[in-house]
């Protein structure tokens, strides 16, 4: 049921809600297609696959992602690139691909690095947490078994989209921090986590090297960063 | 065909789009509106739009001249709950539209409401003037101060009756409990408390209270990595003050009990239907997350609207519902192009009518005497021209629709 063979679509800019607009209805209404419900495919084709990748990147660069929509869409993606795995590093392409699209390339790359890079694009949502989150008055009897782990500090999962999979970000990681304002990294509570931006990954260590940095802290000032990188990008499609 | 009378709104017909801005005093296209609630009476009709306005409709009295307008609804009262907001620290804005309206019960003269956009949660309180204060000592007629040294005598000040006002005043503001945005808002049968729900946590409120609230529900991982799900929507019994529930984007209803601990993280009750594989699909998920549920008026039953139908769940029994209504089962061949476009996301809503007398039997399949409701409400500004349609909906229930945005069902089952 799923779409019509030989159609490649081409894949639109994320700024234009022209994704929304492809010709959906032309799906239903082809005469070879069949209308009534059948047993879907066991395999999804890559163009599903590419789309899913679509609506999560375009999810994930809104200011303040939906996230009832980004997690189905990441649920989605994910049966999705179980149902593919096991059929060898690249989909069967019914037509030549005129460049290598998202599919081939995460494709080529193993699954885990797709796992670990969705996961990662996942925990910038933690970032969106920021002082927000601090004035909310909770009683004291507040979650025991709940750590507040708002912001791991290792940014250096981030790095796991790498040149493999940097194509989900288009500008890949280094448009990042293009513009980021070092004068943070001159506090020296900056110190021991700032080193970790573009090198090797950090872990738990990072976090403890800087005792007197509060995890709020790390959180307020991890969130101007996304914050500054948030400004610079052309507004979302319209709310 | 609504025709609107009444400050804000010039008269509408199913051809016209235009209505007068409430604010700007200018024509302009009428927002979409993004939630509508009957007062527990049906009296009053609130409807919230994108444009952080609330418009309440009143119930034409009975009168014997014209027998066929009981029923309609007339204008009100209408007012700005919320404006846009900026937030300075996440160069985030924050939208006006009016997510839920809940009313209070009413305890006076005066009515009460409950407004949320994706914030802030606000208490109105409206109120009928019909007459006023004439004969003041320090003032004039107009209002001016009269020179004190100039008068001479004092007076009682008389009431005359005046042509019936209608004002809408914020009672409370109930901001910055809320990381993520407010799905849902449900007022308690303490008539005290209430709940609001983000998509990872539900607070609990007291009315008279709005710089403290407590979190009840909290499914935040301390990873967000391991965020697979979120909650979707939210409600407490209706005679229980300690029980509430709250629905999954996985298609689950948790019930949850504030006695057994302070954080209803462990359920009482687990509501799931197991998958049909048969059924099957990539979408599976998406079209199980479940967008609304309500408790029936007795408190025994619940109802569920997930994209393609509507399930009546026994608050006793967590393995299936009771009943399966297909809403729009033409869709099930269509959900890639759904997916597609988006709309496979889109949310819906559901109620149950005034009286939901118990109308099963032991006959499987044999479904509720009861009509009810449905409003699916697009996220999206149409990019052609709205329409705001009003259809008499059986039983005396009317509601205001954009009618390319929103689609009013009426599901009137046999018996």
């Amino acid at each position: 049921m799923m779409l019509s063979k030989g159609l490649k679509r081409k894949r639109e800019e994320e700024e234009e809600e022209g994704k929304e607009a492809l010709a959906v209805d032309t799906w239903w209404l082809d005469p070879g297609h069949p209308a009534v419900a059948q047993a879907p495919p066991a395999v999804a084709s890559s163009s599903l696959f590419d789309l899913s990748v679509l609506k999560l990147h375009h999810s994930l660069r809104q200011s303040e992602p939906d996230l009832r929509h980004l997690v189905l869409v990441v649920n989605t993606l994910r049966r999705i690139q179980a149902s593919m795995a096991p059929t060898a590093a690249l989909p069967p392409v019914p037509s030549p691909p005129t460049a290598p699209s998202i599919a081939d390339n995460l494709l080529a790359s193993s699954d885990a690095a797709l796992s670990a890079s969705m996961a990662s694009l996942l925990e910038d949502l933690s970032h969106i947490e920021g002082l927000s989150q601090a004035p909310q008055p909770l009683v004291d009897e507040g979650p025991p078994g709940h750590p507040i782990g708002g912001a791991p500090p290792s940014l250096g999962a981030l790095d796991l989209l790498g040149p493999a999979t940097g194509c989900l970000l288009d500008d890949g990681l280094e448009g990042l921090f293009e513009d980021t304002d070092t004068s943070m990294y001159d506090s020296e509570l900056w110190a021991p986590a700032s080193e970790g931006h573009k090198s090797s990954p950090e872990d738990g260590p990072g976090k403890e090297e800087a005792p007197e940095l509060d995890e709020a802290e790390l959180d307020y000032l991890m969130d101007v960063l996304v914050g500054t990188q948030a400004l610079e990008r052309p507004p979302g499609p319209g709310r | 065909m609504l025709v609107c009378q009444g400050p804000g709104i010039g008269s509408v017909t199913h051809k016209s789009t235009w209505a007068l801005g409430a604010r700007t005093k200018k024509w302009l296209l009428a927002d979409v509106i993004s939630t509508v609630e009957f007062s527990h009476s049906g009296d009053l009709l609130a409807t919230g739009d994108k444009g952080g306005r609330v418009v309440i409709f009143q119930r034409e009295q009975e009168n014997k001249s014209r027998p066929h307008s009981r029923g309609e609804y007339n204008v009100y009262s209408t007012f700005q709950s919320h404006e846009p907001e900026f937030d300075y620290l996440k160069s985030l804005e924050i939208e006006e539209k009016i997510n839920k309206i809940r009313w209070l019960p009413q305890q006076g003269a005066a009515r009460f409401l409950l407004s949320t956009n994706d914030k802030t949660i606000k208490l109105w309180k409206i109120s009928e003037r019909d007459k006023r204060a004439e004969g003041y000592n320090l003032k004039d007629e107009d209002g001016r101060l009269r020179d004190p040294l100039r008068i001479t005598a004092l007076r009682v000040p008389i009431l005359k009756p005046m042509d019936l006002m209608v004002e809408a005043s914020p009672r409370r503001i109930f901001a910055n409990a809320h990381t993520y945005h407010i799905n849902s808002i449900s007022v308690n049968s303490d008539h005290e408390t209430y709940l609001s729900a983000d998509d990872l946590r539900i607070n609990l409120w007291h009315l008279e209270i709005t710089d403290r609230s407590f979190n009840i529900v909290d499914i935040k991982p301390a990873n967000m990595e391991e965020l697979t799900e979120v909650i979707t929507a939210a409600e407490f019994h209706p005679h229980q003050c300690n029980v509430l529930v709250y629905s999954s984007s996985k298609g689950t209803i948790r019930l949850c009990d504030m006695r057994s601990s302070a954080l209803c993280d462990r359920h009482s009750k687990f509501f799931e239907e197991p998958e049909d594989p048969s059924s099957r699909s990539f979408f599976s998920e998406i079209i199980s997350s479940v967008s609304d549920v309500k408790f029936s008026h007795s408190g025994r039953y619940m109802m569920t609207r997930d994209y393609l139908s509507v399930k009546v769940w026994d608050l006793n029994m967590e393995s299936r519902p009771v009943e399966t209504h297909q809403v729009h089962e033409y869709l099930r061949s269509k959900l890639c192009s759904l997916y597609e476009n988006d709309c496979i996301f889109d949310k819906f809503e559901c109620c149950w009518n005034g009286s939901d007398r118990n109308g099963t039997s032991d006959t499987p399949g044999k479904v509720w005497k009861e009509p009810y409701l449905q409003l699916p409400l697009r996220k999206k500004i149409p990019r052609s021209s709205n329409r705001i349609a009003a259809e008499k909906v059986t039983r005396g229930l009317k509601c205001a629709s954009n009618s390319l945005q929103l689609d009013t069902y009426v599901l009137l089952k046999p018996s």
